[in-house]
């Protein structure tokens, strides 16, 4: 057994713990393979944040073109079906590759750190899910340059927008690149899902009980549940419509016996939780925000958690709020209204929280807190727009109108992406150890938070007076040019504070200039705040045994009694995981897969590279599966390390 | 509990918070989130299994095509099979090596009957003189029975077809001489798996095949 083949080294050398097959790369790599090979929750936290903020910028630009082509009625710089590509990739590309991947950036950098472990639970399942959501993001882009170029469908894909006969351009390929990207996006959230559930439930320090987590593990907890629950649906969907195009199966297809009306069914029933998968991690974070800048605890604990609990529960069963003028009939109307409008009241109770934990708190604004703070305004506007929807004859009027764009604007900017620009300027300091400049997130903060009502605010009055969504121009004399100008300026404000907010974010680990920020510049109170910043690898260097819920303050502030403890490290050190390259290996054979899939269709145009599409599906399927195998046989390796008595 | 032996446990099953091993936490995560994927594909064929009976002007009874007794066959063959995968499970934990492979082959085996049956059934629904049932017609016409039906059960037979992947996997490995009661937790988690598909199945076999006979 293998018991007796672990051999304890002393503390200096390179422990070889029992390579099974394949050797991992170890402890002393550096550079490109460190990145391309680590297991290392933190690496791979920053790299799924350095690529989002990548599609940010690009989806952002795509935005830009949209409002450009706004200007004024009736002008060309995108023809019909640019436009219609550029709506489409937009929205895919704001929610799939930014949104969620920046959350789960958080989730990867912050979790392990605010529960004591020194890792997730599967740190190789979590490098392949960074490289699933790397290749989806990739597949999605590249439909630029396919047959008919990117989809025209929206980011809902209804049907029979997506059905092949209807397709404006012949063969065309964008949908079935849509798809393909969605479902590997799919499966790295999947992965990602799992793994956190396992490490939040598994993987707490002594002490950490439940009811002492953070608000945000608890969002993280929330969240990937959600999303374990609401993926299958839309995987399935998926499944179905490439059967429908690929096959000639006849799920959506209407001419046939199907019925488009499924695909919303199917599309919301994730959608709806979808926009909580969204929105809760940036609520987990503001939670930990205000605290520590009112410098009083949170007002009441229990109840913002069942709050987004109830939220994350309700999300399943709302869903057809999204189509309301689709006639499905009074009684499922009126179900899913009233239970639009009960949604609302954990929704609201968090909001109380917030401001009860301000209240008569020092409050002090520093940027985290004046995006937290932008973050309750402007996700109170967004959430007032929604109470109205959830009016049937209310939303019956502002369906496929401009008032809907303003609506999830206000909760997704200004809800999810102020609430993760605060994230980033509150934990960024922890992460490259550096306090980032206040006065340029100052500027950053007002540039976007002007920006984005100058943009989106007009959006509301467009909508009343009956300006239709996802359409491409306008004609003259319906007075939207003002309007529409006043947005596009906005537009174009909002984009340079993200810019220049990137910009910082980005080089913040190399600025020189900036201050060292210690171990807590904020003075906040979870657990990573007790580590130096930047943390090390090994994250604790002995497990903390927690006595209470704001732990870094406790230690700081509180009695003797409520000091955290450290559990002694044994003679045989921290145990660190080797490296590995299964997770890059299986990736790669995924991504070459989907290529292969996806030129199935042009087998004639192919026949001149070296190798027909399905020989790179089955190349591409083969050493998806050997990496597999090299995974389950590479063994557990690893090495130890010895931190010091007083290292953190 | 002596020094080594907890170092053992260190390495090998590093303590949880509840104290249940991290992949089986992992497992059940996987299904129940495997639970809406199969919920979604049998909810789409129930609403299509009514609307679409005359599509086309064309009735359609699929109990002609359908052969029940092959189908229960193949029913009491898979859950025979959960029989094999538990007492593999419980083998493995009592390291009784020589149990555990018999018991891992015969799993593999029934499920290969299962998937035997399933191919030939599909081949048989599609060349069925005067009732060719395909993925997307039904005597010729449009339809979308074949397309629910297929897309549900072959779905199903992909996660057996996995799972017997896995077994056989766990079949080789047993034979480089490594496998020990470390590894039980890994058999039990695919156990696990097995078990879910079979539980599945109990469920698509009446919705699919036996409601027809019945409503």
């Amino acid at each position: 057994m293998s018991t007796e083949s672990l051999k304890y080294l002393n503390p200096e050398s390179q422990t070889d713990l029992k390579t099974k097959v394949f050797p991992r790369p170890g402890q002393n790599t550096t550079g490109v393979i460190n990145w391309l090979t680590t297991i290392d929750h933190k690496k791979i936290g920053v790299m799924y944040g350095m690529a989002a903020l990548f599609f940010l910028i690009l989806g952002g630009v795509e935005a830009l073109l949209i409002r450009s082509q706004l200007w004024n009625h009736n002008m060309d710089i995108l023809s019909n079906r640019e436009y219609n590509q550029m709506f489409t990739m937009h929205g895919t590309t704001m929610v799939f590759l930014v949104i969620m991947p920046l959350s789960a950036a958080f989730f990867n950098f912050i979790m392990p750190l605010q529960i004591g472990a020194r890792d997730v639970a599967f740190p190789r399942i979590n490098t392949l899910s960074l490289w699933c959501f790397i290749a989806g993001g990739l597949i999605l882009n590249l439909s630029w340059i396919c047959t008919g170029g990117s989809p025209a469908i929206g980011w809902f894909g209804y049907a029979p927008l997506t059905d092949t006969r209807f397709a404006e351009v012949l063969g065309d390929m964008g949908p079935d690149f849509w798809i393909f990207s969605l479902q590997i996006l799919g499966l790295a959230s999947l992965l990602a899902s799992f793994n956190f559930i396992t490490t939040i439930i598994n993987m707490r320090a002594p002490g950490m009980t439940m009811m002492r987590l953070p608000v945000f593990t608890w969002m993280t907890l929330i969240v990937s549940f959600l999303i374990i629950l609401a993926f299958p649906a839309i995987t399935i969907a998926l499944v179905e419509l490439m059967f429908d195009r690929t096959y000639g199966t006849n799920f959506y297809d209407f001419l046939e016996g199907g019925k488009p009306h499924l695909w919303q069914h199917l599309f919301w029933i994730f959608g709806h939780p979808e926009v909580y998968i969204l929105i809760l991690p940036a609520m987990g974070i503001i939670s930990e925000i205000i605290p520590v800048f009112s410098r009083k605890p949170l007002f009441g604990y229990g109840l913002i958690i069942f709050s987004g609990a109830i939220i994350g529960f309700m999300g399943f069963a709302v869903w057809s709020h999204h189509m309301f003028t689709t006639g499905m009939g009074i009684v499922a109307t009126s179900a899913f209204s009233i239970l639009t409008m009960l949604i609302a009241i954990p929704t609201g109770v968090k909001i109380f929280n917030w401001i009860g934990t301000m209240w008569g708190g020092r409050i002090r604004f520093d940027t985290p807190m004046l995006f937290a703070l932008g973050f309750i305004t402007m996700f109170m506007v967004g959430g007032f727009t929604g109470i109205m929807h959830s009016s049937v004859p209310i939303d019956a009027q502002h369906q496929d109108s401009y008032f809907v764009v303003a609506h999830f604007h206000y909760v997704l900017i200004g809800g999810a992406l102020f609430g993760l620009f605060a994230g980033f300027y509150f934990w960024l300091p922890k992460l490259t150890g550096k306090i980032l400049s206040e006065k340029l997130g100052k500027f950053v903060f007002t540039l976007m938070f002007l920006g984005f009502n100058l943009t989106f605010f007009p959006m509301h009055y467009l909508g009343m007076i009956g300006q239709p969504r996802r359409t491409h121009s306008y004609n003259e004399g319906h007075g939207f040019e003002t309007w529409n100008q006043i947005a596009t300026v906005g537009a174009f404000i909002l984009g340079v504070g993200i810019a220049v907010g990137v910009y910082q974010f980005v080089t913040a680990a190399f600025n020189k200039k900036l201050k060292p920020a210690g171990k807590n510049p904020w003075d906040a109170r979870t657990l990573e705040w007790t580590l130096s910043s930047p943390v090390k690898e090994y994250n604790f260097a002995r497990t903390p045994i927690i006595k209470s819920r704001d732990q870094a303050w406790e230690n700081n502030y509180g009695d003797k009694d409520k000091h955290s403890e450290k559990e002694p490290l044994g003679d045989h050190g921290v145990h660190m995981p080797d490296r590995s390259w299964c997770p890059l290996i299986s990736g790669i054979g995924l991504f070459v897969f989907v290529l292969g899939m996806l030129f199935r269709k042009t087998i004639e145009v192919s026949d001149n590279f070296l190798a027909t599409p399905y020989e790179v599906a089955i190349g591409g399927c083969s050493v998806f599966i050997l990496g597999i195998i090299m995974w389950s046989l590479e063994g557990p390796g690893g090495y130890h390390l010895f931190p010091k008595e007083n290292e953190e | 509990m002596s020094e080594a032996a907890a170092h053992a446990i260190d390495h090998h099953e590093p303590e949880t918070s509840t104290g249940i091993p991290n992949k089986k936490v992992l497992m059940w995560a996987f299904l129940g989130s495997d639970c809406m994927f199969f919920g979604t594909l049998i909810s789409t064929h129930l609403i299509y299994r009514k609307i679409s009976a005359t599509v086309g002007g064309n009735f359609l009874d699929i109990r002609e095509i359908f052969d029940i007794e092959l189908t229960s066959f193949s029913t009491f063959i898979l859950l025979a099979s959960s029989l094999f995968m538990a007492l593999a499970v419980s083998a493995i934990h009592k390291g009784n090596l020589t149990s555990t492979r018999w018991m891992l082959f015969g799993t593999i085996v029934f499920g290969a009957i299962f998937l035997g049956c399933q191919v030939y059934e599909f081949t048989h629904f599609v060349h069925a003189a005067g009732n060719e049932l395909t993925l997307s017609s039904y005597r010729g016409e449009p339809h979308v029975f074949g397309s629910t039906f297929y897309v549900l059960t072959g779905t199903h037979g992909t996660h057996v077809a996995i799972g017997v992947f896995w077994l056989i996997g766990w079949l080789i490995y047993s034979f480089t001489g490594k496998m020990s009661t470390a590894d039980a937790m890994d058999i039990e988690c695919c156990g696990l798996y097995w078990h879910f598909v079979d539980i599945v199945w109990i469920l698509i076999f009446p919705v699919v095949y036996l409601m027809e006979y019945a409503f």
